[in-house]
């Protein structure tokens, strides 16, 4: 049931997005990239092993983004080096919505010990500095596969989204219709999946989104520091690769570093301008600038 | 009877919550730190005693060299330690570093935390004062070009992390168009300079500052402006502000003291979350124009697994975002009566 009522909120919102021409484009771009991100791995081959007569080219048509400071095609990385950044960054985003659900509507709807545990919890999740937790985190615990790193990422960011669903469940609750199912003596169960929650299913879509852009920025800004062992090719490690041999010191290395660069910030942009157009939508307060 | 009544309407206060709270969350993070780093699978006080082992040290003489890097005495019971380990960090002991041997880690934080504190606090205030100039101008001016150049401007950088763009400026301004020395403006002090009080050292500290600052507040002015531009729309619709032109005040009066005010307010709750935001990504800021701050030292501590350092910076980080947390929300109370009244 739950599963229907989020395809039809993504049909709803996919149909309300295309009246808006910067949304829509946001959406079509980041589709595109996902697209290309899983299914190049499927066509295109990877050939990692290192050409040193082809060390940093320029651009050409057998390389349409030049080569590497071992002499390996940078497009082909492109391709194939975006699955796991969208990957870690979806799994994350899915963790933090899911977490947030469970504890935001456990503290609305039972208050009491459970309600200021959660909301205790969160104001120190929310006050600890992520990046830095990530980093000490990363000191103890081996972030080396893509779903601990998502767990991990889930565990620090769902501080923000945990109270606004709590807000929201306690203000629906008091709605008529809420009141009346539950005056029907229907389960707290119902209550929540079937009279509370669609309701927000527009808003957890927004949210979710917002949080892959979060993810992207500190999961790439691990990589680029070098926190993570760089075991995979992704574009994240393609960038640290590229600033630690010093690409940027030459005119045709240099796309090694900007190629990974460009399609992360192509991303961010596509993934945010989807965002906010959304946001708009399901919220009118936001286009009183119209 | 009366004495809990004034028990009571003390705890009510919101100061008093907002202290209490700030202090907790430093005492949990502190215990979480001490935790970590004792009972953690692998952890690096049993790594560091094997090693040492390894090398012929005895294991006592092993034992005593952990004991004072880490500041924790492994013959005790573990509430012991921990109660050492409390009382030792508030005298602003946290042990000593591993990798530079005998630097207390306090020496070390002493000498690069400052930086960090120089470059968040200027870039947090340009860029806030920037962002209320920015939004307010686009707020009455909206739908002119003006307006929409700012803001599509805004919305295409704040897409960017940060340390993305601080990359770019190193690689065009620097590399590509020579605009700075890319190798002069490393560290936080050109060779030869000491911290005085000297027209030269300021010079010298802002030139070696001048990029992570520009990067911080490029990267954020978007947001700040507009935060600022929806909440002077929104003011713009109030009451208040229609009477007030009823009244015939001149549209400056009204832009300052009765927009402007309103209009900054909610802004000043998210300085606090910023605060922690600026502070907590200084080790990527600072990484990339390898500025000698703390979030640098933090980096390298973890690569070169100097625990000691690692865990005595991550502490001094929060501690320096709840107490900047603590300000923000204090100076909050003073600026809306309406949270005194309230008492939350």
């Amino acid at each position: 049931m739950a599963l229907r009522n989020l395809g039809h909120g993504l049909l709803q919102s996919l149909r309300i997005m295309a009246r808006n021409k910067v949304g829509f484009a946001g959406f079509l771009v980041t589709l595109l990239i996902v697209v290309v991100a899983f299914t190049a791995p499927l066509f295109v081959a990877l050939d990692m092993t290192a050409n040193i007569d082809q060390i940093y080219q320029p651009p050409s048509l057998k390389h349409p983004l030049g080569t590497d400071y071992q002499g390996r095609d940078i497009f082909r990385q492109i391709l194939t080096g975006g699955r796991e950044v969208i990957y870690v960054a979806a799994l994350s985003a899915f963790l933090v919505v899911l977490i947030s659900i469970v504890l935001g509507s456990l503290a609305a709807l039972m208050g009491g010990w459970v309600d200021s545990l959660v909301n205790a919890a969160a104001e120190l999740v929310l006050t600890i500095p992520h990046f830095p937790l990530l980093l000490v985190l990363a000191g103890f615990v081996r972030l080396n596969s893509p779903a601990g790193l998502a767990v991990i990422l889930a565990l620090i960011g769902w501080g923000t989204l945990t109270r606004t669903i709590r807000a929201q469940v306690l203000s629906l609750k008091e709605r008529d219709y809420v009141q009346a199912a539950r005056a029907l003596g229907l389960p707290t169960s119902h209550l929540l999946f079937r009279e509370i929650m669609p309701n927000m299913m527009s808003y957890l879509l927004t949210q979710f989104v917002l949080t892959m852009t979060q993810a992207i920025y500190s999961q790439v800004g691990l990589i680029f520091l070098g926190i993570i062992p760089l075991a995979t090719h992704n574009w994240g490690v393609m960038i640290n690769l590229a600033w630690n041999q010093g690409a940027i010191y030459g005119s045709s290395s240099v796309w090694y570093l900007i190629a990974p660069i460009t399609v992360i910030v192509i991303l961010q942009f596509a993934l945010i301008s989807m965002n906010r157009s959304l946001e708009e939508l399901f919220n009118p307060r936001l286009r009183s600038g119209e | 009877m009366a004495l809990s009544e004034t028990l009571r309407k003390v705890w009510r206060s919101y100061y008093l919550r907002r202290v209490v709270k700030a202090l907790l969350t430093i005492f949990v993070v502190t215990t979480l730190t001490f935790f970590l780093i004792r009972l953690m699978p692998g952890n690096p006080l049993d790594i560091y005693i094997s090693q040492q082992l390894a090398q012929g040290v005895p294991l006592i003489e092993a034992q005593q060299m952990a004991a004072a890097l880490y500041q924790i005495d492994l013959d005790k019971p573990l509430w012991l330690q921990y109660l050492d380990y409390i009382w030792s960090l508030l005298h602003g002991d946290f042990g000593m570093s591993i990798v530079s041997t005998r630097t207390p880690v306090s020496d070390l934080i002493l000498r690069f935390l400052p930086w960090t504190l120089f470059v968040v606090s200027v870039s947090l205030v340009t860029s806030f004062v920037l962002g209320i100039l920015l939004g307010t101008v686009t707020a009455y001016r909206r739908n002119t070009l003006l307006d929409h150049v700012l803001t599509s401007l805004a919305s295409i950088i704040s897409a960017v992390p940060n340390y993305i763009v601080g990359v770019l400026i190193i690689v065009y301004f620097g590399v590509r168009w020579k605009w700075f020395d890319v190798a002069a403006v490393r560290g936080s002090l050109s060779p030869g300079v000491h911290p005085e009080w000297s027209w030269a050292f300021l010079s010298d500290a802002l030139y070696h500052a001048a990029l992570p600052i520009i990067t911080y507040v490029v990267t954020t002015v978007g947001n700040w402006m507009l935060a600022m531009r929806s909440s002077t729309m929104a003011t713009l619709g109030e009451d208040y502000v229609m009477v007030a032109r009823a009244r015939g005040l001149s549209d400056q009066r009204i832009a300052t003291a009765y927009v402007g005010r309103n209009a900054v307010l909610p802004l000043f709750t998210s300085l606090a979350i910023s605060i922690g935001f600026v502070v907590g990504g200084s080790t990527l800021i600072e990484s990339v124009f390898t500025y000698q701050g703390i979030g640098m030292k933090l980096s390298s501590a973890l690569t070169s697994r100097d625990y000691p350092v690692m865990q005595a910076i991550f502490i001094i980080i929060c501690t320096s975002v709840v107490a900047a947390n603590l300000l923000a929300d204090l100076l909050y109370g003073l600026l809306d009566p309406r949270i005194r009244i309230e008492g939350r």
